[in-house]
């Protein structure tokens, strides 16, 4: 039993999902998920709960899917996990619950963010009660940003009976869930199911609102009756790299390539009104979740020739196993220890080529990680005619810039401790904002802390009133 | 939902909506922008808030219908509603009293130019505006520009109205007259920016710009809208969308600007597919 191997997730052949933008893997069924669950051994110390940041009692939930309850599984998780549809499928496990599992040193971990998955798809509906029509709510909290750090402190705000609204500058919420991360990997229809559980709350959710633009935060203090504020404005300035070239057409950032095609629908142009330039063969520079999901959007689109370029080896490659293994399997091909030295243009400006320069590792570096070190003389080019930019994101400045009060560090990103608190009164953080770039759950695990600081703040600060 | 309080029709396929966003029109500042989405399958269109009332929570956007999406917003009517109208974007001008100042609009770029040229009016400066497009029936807000000015000039390409050539005409004389010109803001499309940076380069004449690049989101998150400004990057939704003319590479803002060209004709082909049909 001990030895016995994960069961494999049902997913799309490699040759049919590289054409289409459905959800690569399918899910398991009810059996899988109740063979699956019986390879866990319901271990009294649960080590994989401490991979979790959210803290989701894993055992718990496994125990109910082995009894056939899905939906008291997914009452379990949503204890603690808002978005388990989404965590489900986007939670990079092999580094969390279940490298701790006590089966993965022996074997095969419990497969525990599929099983998170199949009971959240079970039960894509809200478990706390709403408040009761009429009832007074215990203040009123602003929501910066609708991503899911905004979200889950939303939720576990209205939950406890607050009046909670949402900004969201975009015209559509979830934050990347939406706009960057593709519907092949994390289905639209499901952020929007998990989102309209948060309406049934009673959270108000306001799109084309921009905190720092549109409002700043001391006037929802001042002039909208708001007595805290979540912001939760992720990371989503892109980087570039300062190489020659890097404005010609046909180089995007992965934010710009991956909203065109996910929030404003380019894989539909011309019925959508958004064009995007995909072309023939295509240079996706950096290795993380970004960087794959730009490449195998490439080619969903149509390139023919997609390619990482990557500066160190394999062994460090952020992305989630998952997504490294699926876009290998579909034919994405990866340069590695290279970097872009240059981007070659046509006459009309255009992309025609980026020259690479080959790497070696050198001594570990301050990450921990070993140094890549350019080989000199090793330049070659590599013939395509679009390129994206995937190498991370810095903080959204717009709300520091017109909050006076609020300690940011030299990165920008806003200065919170581990509740939430920033160093202006009533104004609280967290996510890729305070972070800089991580992981949804991270970010959910900091909304959730900020809802629990959020109630404390208030609650002391009505009780000294009264 | 954002009502479209009035439509009018400025000149041929240019249109004024008067549009109901309070919380944008209590915030903006001239030389602020929104972006608006017609219907769910809609392009983000980013157009310059022409004008603002305060009172009744409406702004003004005149826009030019050049593609697709600009003509199926064209296409709506008073009382109907835009999907999304999101802003105010980008910084404002930086008023203050410099003392004569040149406002120059260029076609559709009269629109953003007339609040700017209020505002330095207000401010108690000099100011003298050249308003230019092809021809007479092009020409827009001269009534609105002439009231704001102390003195307007009006040039057409082909003589219908005012003086024919270009906005840069009027600009050469008052240099050429020794007219003391403390700064020139020049709005419209990229050849007559750039044409009006070289006439003011050699006299040090400070110059602003707005820049109008591509956007998606306008909140500094795609990066699509980045352009040289003496040699660093910067994103036009959030450093600009002004810039000192002097220091902007133009040539590489036009090669962005056509980006999507090939794409457009393809829209245009589209027949039926296509919404704006
Ligand atoms: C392409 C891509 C793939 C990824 N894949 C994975 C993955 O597989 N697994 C994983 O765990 N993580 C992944 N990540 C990282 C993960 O998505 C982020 O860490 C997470 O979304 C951060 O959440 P957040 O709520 O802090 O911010 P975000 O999700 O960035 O949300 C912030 C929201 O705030 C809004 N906003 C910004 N400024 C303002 C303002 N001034 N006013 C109002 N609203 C504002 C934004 O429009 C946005 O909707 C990926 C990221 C990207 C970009
Ligand atoms: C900050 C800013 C302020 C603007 N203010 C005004 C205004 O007040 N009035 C007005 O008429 N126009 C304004 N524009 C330009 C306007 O946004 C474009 O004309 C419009 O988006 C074109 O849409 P379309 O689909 O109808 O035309 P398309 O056929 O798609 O494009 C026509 C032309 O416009 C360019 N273009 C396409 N999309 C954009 C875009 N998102 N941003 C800029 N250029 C684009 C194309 O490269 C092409 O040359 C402004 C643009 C910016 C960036
Ligand atoms: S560590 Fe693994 S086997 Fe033990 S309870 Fe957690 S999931 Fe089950
Ligand atoms: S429009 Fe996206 S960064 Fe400026």
């Amino acid at each position: 039993m001990l030895m016995s191997l994960r069961h494999k997730m049902p997913e799309q052949t490699p040759d049919e999902r590289r054409k289409n933008f459905k959800e690569v893997t399918l899910g398991y069924t009810a059996d899988i998920a109740k063979a699956e669950a019986d390879r866990c051994l319901q271990c009294k110390t649960a080590p994989c709960r401490q991979g979790c940041p959210v803290e989701v009692n894993i055992p718990a939930f496994i125990k109910h899917l082995r009894e056939d309850r899905p939906d008291q599984a997914v009452a379990e998780i949503k204890q603690k996990n808002n978005l388990p549809a989404v965590c489900g499928r986007v939670c990079p496990q092999e580094h969390q619950c279940e490298k701790l599992c006590v089966l993965a040193k022996k074997g095969q971990p419990v497969a525990i963010g599929r099983l998170e998955r199949f009971a959240a798809d079970y039960g894509l509906s809200c478990d706390c009660e709403p408040r009761e029509v009429g009832a007074e709510p215990l203040g009123k909290v602003a929501i910066i940003g609708a991503g899911p750090a905004g979200l889950t402190a939303a939720g576990d705000l209205a939950c406890l009976g607050y009046d909670v609204t949402v900004f969201e500058a975009l015209h559509e919420p979830g934050g990347v869930l939406m706009y960057g991360i593709p519907e092949f990997r994390l289905p639209k229809s499901i952020v929007r199911k998990e989102i309209d559980g948060l309406k049934q709350l009673g959270v108000t959710i306001e799109v084309n609102a921009i905190a720092g633009k549109t409002f700043t935060i001391d006037e929802l203090f001042e002039e909208e009756g708001f007595e805290a504020v979540f912001i939760g404005t992720g990371a989503g300035l892109p980087h570039f790299m300062d190489i020659p070239g890097e404005n010609l057409n046909g180089v995007y950032s992965a934010n710009e390539f991956l909203t065109r095609v996910n929030l404003m629908k380019a894989y539909q142009f011309p019925q959508s009104g958004t064009p995007v330039h995909i072309g023939k063969n295509v240079a996706v520079v950096g290795a993380g979740n970004v960087a794959m999901d730009s490449a195998r959007t490439a080619l969903r689109l149509g390139a023919e020739n997609v390619y990482i370029v990557y500066r160190r080896s394999e062994a460090e490659i952020p992305a989630r196993a998952e997504e490294l293994e699926h876009a290998k399997e579909e034919g994405v091909q990866f340069h590695l220890l290279t970097a872009p030295v240059r981007i070659m243009g046509s006459e009309k400006g255009w992309v025609s080529g980026l020259e690479c320069i080959r790497m070696e590792l050198g001594e570990p570096d301050k990450s921990g990680r070993r140094r890549p070190i350019p080989v000199e003389g090793s330049e070659y080019t590599l013939d395509v005619d679009a390129v994206v930019m995937a190498i991370g994101q810095g903080p959204n400045p717009l709300v520091q810039h017109t909050t006076p009060g609020l300690e940011v560090n030299k990165n920008g990103n806003i200065i919170a401790n581990e509740a939430g608190f920033t160093s202006k009164e009533g104004v609280f953080a967290g996510g890729d904002i305070v972070t800089g770039a991580a992981t949804v759950i991270l970010a959910m695990g900091a909304g959730k802390k900020a809802a629990v600081a959020i109630h404390q703040f208030l609650q002391e600060k009505h009780a000294v009133k009264e | 939902m954002y009502v479209i309080e009035k439509t009018e029709e400025l000149s041929q396929g240019v249109k004024s909506f008067i549009v109901k966003a309070p919380r944008i029109a209590k915030k903006c500042q001239p030389g602020q922008f929104i972006i608006l989405r017609t219907d769910e399958d809609g392009e983000r269109i980013p157009l310059t808030i022409a004008d603002f009332n305060r009172e009744t929570g409406t702004i003004t956007l005149i826009f030019q219908e050049v593609g697709c999406s600009t003509r199926q917003l064209g296409r709506l009517q008073a009382g109907q509603a835009i999907l999304d109208v999101a802003g105010p974007l980008g910084n404002a001008s930086h008023i203050d009293k410099f003392g004569t100042v040149v406002c120059i609009g260029g076609g559709i770029g009269v629109a953003p130019v007339y609040p700017i040229a209020r505002a330095y009016r207000e401010a108690g400066n000099k100011v003298v505006s050249i308003i230019g497009a092809r021809n007479e029936s092009l020409l827009i807000l001269e009534k609105e520009m002439a009231a704001v000015s102390d003195i307007l000039h009006v040039t057409t390409d082909d003589g219908s109205k005012g003086h024919k050539g270009m906005v840069i005409d009027p600009l050469k004389s008052m240099i050429a007259a020794g007219e003391k010109i403390d700064l020139v803001i020049a709005i419209g499309p990229v050849v007559m920016m750039r044409g009006v940076a070289e006439v003011t380069r050699p006299y040090g004449i400070k110059t602003i710009v707005s820049l109008n690049p591509i956007m998606v989101d306008g909140t500094g998150m795609c990066g699509g809208c980045r352009v040289s400004v003496g040699n660093t990057n910067k994103f036009a939704c959030v450093d600009g969308p002004e810039f000192d003319a002097h220091q902007v590479d133009f040539t590489g803002l036009m090669a962005r600007q056509r980006m999507y060209l090939e794409h457009e004709k393809e829209e245009r082909k589209c027949g039926g597919e296509c919404s704006c049909h």
